[in-house]
């Protein structure tokens, strides 16, 4: 038997401290979100909050270098790497689950709260609530104007969004390339289209800021326009988080690339990376078809 | 728990000795018996100060009227017990056995992803601990119920529910990694030889359950998202007058709470199989019917929510589709229950207590089970809806259903865990006093809900005294009686009493666990990994 042992690192200090980091970054967003709810911001939140940021980047480095520098020393073995790769598709299917949540919260808006809140169906309700509101979507008028201001008009699905779809489909071949020429070896060709990938995702943030700042000084569409800007801005921003996300992946393997981290048939942190990079591309796509075409 | 005599194992190995002396062990560990036990210190923890909050409302109960607590703080008790008890005690005690049984019964050396899973236990303390707080905060903590609808969590909550949204997102992120390792681990570690087909029942219904955690988790996290903005940034998500729905929570929250129901039971019916096969000293009858049944619940899980929700007012065709889709989740439950049976029949058995845990469980979660059934039917739950009915069905699914279980686990295994067997004496007290508490206060409420009494109510009408007396004092005896249970575990493990046990431990257990391992189980374990046939 001469297959080489599953690495089961002895102790790591970095489980306890990601632990502290997770749970202060998160006690300190909510004391800041209570607090200003209550009408003030205490420095001492405030004071955490940043305290916590360093302490979640100093984890999230610190260990995945860690991880990195495991495996140029040789230690996985391929048992390991296997690991490596299951648990990166579970975890990417756990955030199909999340973005689930909220398209299903769209789609029983559109199918069935609104049209009851015209008066459709035996559990039809307007004429009880709000006599007048009549089902349409996307919401303009909502059922409570004096409490949610809809917007004043629509987004168009054609302009600045289709130009997003279009950037992030490119993304999606340029990655493709890159990692084609990662396996040919072609360190500089890598390098090339995978620093085009991130620009192209970089602008499709751009993008995406810009189309958020005409939609609330344009047109007045915001959170608190009623389930439409709801919905939109919870798919869209929780999207374009996970864009930054999937960016920042992509910055440290241009990183490693540059620092020859990777060989043609054993780069899985480039694939984790792109893989990561299509399921925000397929997310995007739902969301063109489902917020802003349909 | 006691460890020693295990340095002398694995000496070619180079940086693997025994634990590491002191609290830096337990903070610092990636060994997965150490993160089990941790688990299951949490969730017994977690067991406790649940059931003291239990004490407070079946106080509160004995006799009609106002007594000890006004109606706001019993809300909080009866919100905070049934989210300590689901999230801080059942989970993590599952998820504690799953650590310490799974790597050695599929003869991996440890789970995959050690450090992740030392980072899923420690996230836990820190959530627990949030969620605690909001009892010492102004306003005090989360009175809506476990379920925590929409408007009374959003519009009408108090002002603690924001800590109580973060500490469900880390609990969140604790869930998915643990589940996800422990997928990666039964997918990944098995030795040479171990097929799915041949995989322990325990490790099956573990590997669904993970499953059902990753696919539901992100949901729950979603949907208290979606009540943070409404509460704070002015959404509509739960809102009619901006479009939204009430209703649209409870959609989201049971999309994520019945499969997360399974999520609590699943791994009592692989703990149940192991047990009852040992004592009847027979194989499992149908294993691969249970390997289907525990698939088709699981499925069968993701379309039934709304069976909570058939009062809230769902369109006609709605409370037909999922008063029949639930109705079909009997049919694996049941077979389940029939290879049970079947697999005692003709047995040789014995009454040991892991055995009687395990006996009690398939009578009495059979008939947690029924009642469930009754709460299926559409027209009849209108009846039933919000009254002590329910609260007896869940309770009779959950206590002797998923709690005897993990107690029937933890005597079933302790003694491979840690050497020694507990007494057998103080077990049996354990378990009948358990028995006859946890019937005295669960079944009276089929009677006093079934007459209208509604559950989360600190009063009630008189006709119902005398029966939530009896129910008061079943929970009582039912609470005080665990601390045998407390002290039988101590002097096992600390107190170092107790005859030492076999490596087989009970007569002929089949498993790597027993079979290819001493007692008491090494630090280290299947470096090499064992021969399977």
């Amino acid at each position: 038997m001469n297959t080489p042992r599953y690495y089961v690192p002895a102790r790591s200090h970095w489980p306890i401290f990601g632990a502290v980091a997770v749970f202060l970054t998160l006690y300190s967003m909510a004391s800041i979100i209570h607090e200003s709810s209550q009408g003030y911001v205490s420095l001492f939140s405030v004071a955490t909050a940043v305290v916590a940021g360093f302490l979640m980047l100093y984890m999230l480095f610190g260990w995945f270098s860690e991880v990195v520098n495991e495996g140029l020393r040789g230690m996985n073995s391929d048992q390991l790497k296997r690991s490596f790769r299951i648990s990166m598709g579970w975890f990417i299917f756990s955030e199909v689950m999340f973005f689930a949540g909220f398209f299903g919260a769209l789609f029983y808006a559109r199918t069935f709260s609104i049209p009851w809140l015209g008066g459709e169906g035996a559990k039809g309700v307007s004429g009880m609530l709000w006599e007048g509101f009549t089902a349409h979507w996307p919401l303009i008028k909502t059922p409570d104007m004096s409490q949610f201001q809809g917007p004043m008009g629509l987004i168009d699905a054609w302009g600045l969004p289709f130009i997003n779809t279009v950037l992030l489909i490119a993304s999606s071949f340029t990655l493709t390339i890159a990692h084609h020429k990662l396996r040919d070896k072609d360190k500089e060709k890598t390098l090339l289209w995978l620093g085009l990938t991130l620009l192209l995702g970089f602008i499709f943030l751009f993008v995406q800021i810009a189309e958020y700042s005409h939609a609330i000084h344009d047109i007045n569409f915001t959170l608190k326009s009623g389930i439409y800007g709801s919905t939109f801005y919870l798919l869209t921003g929780f999207h374009g988080a996970h864009v930054t996300l999937g960016a920042i992946m992509l910055l440290v393997m241009f990183g490693r690339v540059k620092n020859d981290h990777f060989t043609p048939d054993d780069h899985f942190g480039f694939e984790a990376a792109a893989w990561y990079w299509h399921f925000v591309d397929v997310v995007w796509l739902m969301l063109f078809t489902f917020v802003y075409v349909l | 728990m006691s460890q020693e005599g295990v340095s002398q194992e694995m000496p070619h190995d180079d940086h693997h000795h025994g634990p590491d002396k002191g609290i830096l062990r337990w903070l610092y560990t990636t060994n997965h018996k150490d993160i089990g036990t941790m688990y299951l210190l949490l969730a017994l923890g977690s067991l406790l100060i649940g059931g003291c909050m239990a004490f407070v409302i079946r106080a509160e109960l004995f006799e009609p009227g106002l007594q000890l607590v006004d109606p706001n703080f019993f809300n909080q008790m009866t919100t905070m017990h049934g989210l300590i008890m689901v999230f801080g005690a059942i989970m993590p005690a599952f998820v504690g056995l799953a650590n310490w049984l799974i790597p050695l019964m599929i003869g991996a050396p440890d789970m995959a992803l050690p450090r992740i899973n030392n980072w899923s236990f420690w996230l836990l303390p820190f959530a627990f601990g949030m969620l605690l707080s909001t009892l010492f905060m102004e306003g005090g903590a989360p009175n809506f119920g476990w379920t925590f609808y929409a408007p009374l969590s959003t519009d009408y909550a108090p002002p603690s529910v924001t800590f109580f949204i973060f500490s469900v997102h880390i609990m969140g992120i604790s869930s998915v990694m643990g589940a996800v390792n422990v997928i990666v681990t039964i997918f990944n570690m098995r030795a040479p030889g171990m097929t799915f087909m041949k995989m322990p029942l325990f490790v099956w219904t573990w590997l669904i359950t993970a499953f059902l955690l990753i696919a539901v988790m992100p949901v729950l996290a979603g949907v208290v998202t979606m009540m943070l903005m409404d509460i704070h940034f002015g959404t509509s998500f739960f809102n009619a007058a901006g479009g939204g729905d009430p209703v649209l929570f409870q959609h989201v929250f049971w999309f994520f709470g019945h499969p997360e129901v399974y999520i609590m039971i699943l791994p009592a019916f692989g703990i149940i199989s192991h047990i009852i096969s040992t004592f009847s000293r027979k194989p499992l009858f149908g294993y691969t019917s249970m390997v289907f049944a525990t698939s088709s619940i699981a499925i069968l899980s993701f379309i039934v929510w709304a069976h909570h929700m058939f009062t809230v007012g769902i369109p006609l065709a709605g409370e037909l589709f999922f008063m029949y889709s639930t109705m079909l989740i009997a049919v694996p439950t049941g077979v389940k229950v029939f290879n049970w049976v079947t697999t005692m029949f003709r047995g040789s058995m014995t009454f040991e207590t892991p055995m009687l845990f395990a006996i009690a469980f398939v009578v009495l979660f059979t008939i947690g089970g029924l009642s469930g059934l009754m709460l299926a039917i559409a027209p009849a739950d209108f009846q039933y809806h919000d009254t002590y009915f329910v609260v007896a069905h869940f309770h009779y699914v959950l206590v002797p259903g998923a709690l005897f279980s993990i107690l029937a686990a933890v005597y079933y295994w302790l003694p491979k865990w840690c050497g020694r067997m507990y007494n057998e004496t103080l077990g049996k007290w354990h378990f009948w006093l358990s028995f006859i508490g946890v019937n005295l206060t669960f079944f009276p409420m089929h009677f006093v809900g079934l007459a209208g009494m509604p559950r989360r109510i600190p009063d009630y009408a008189l006709q119902f005294a005398d029966f939530n007396a009896i129910v008061s004092v079943g929970a009582f005896v039912f609470g005080l009686s665990q601390l045998i249970f407390v002290y039988n575990i101590w002097r096992t493990t600390l107190g170092n009493k107790g005859e030492k046990a076999t490596d087989l431990v009970w007569e002929k257990p089949t498993g790597l666990e027993w079979t290819a391992l001493p007692s008491p189980v090494p630090y280290h374990t299947f470096q090499e990994p064992p021969k399977v046939d």
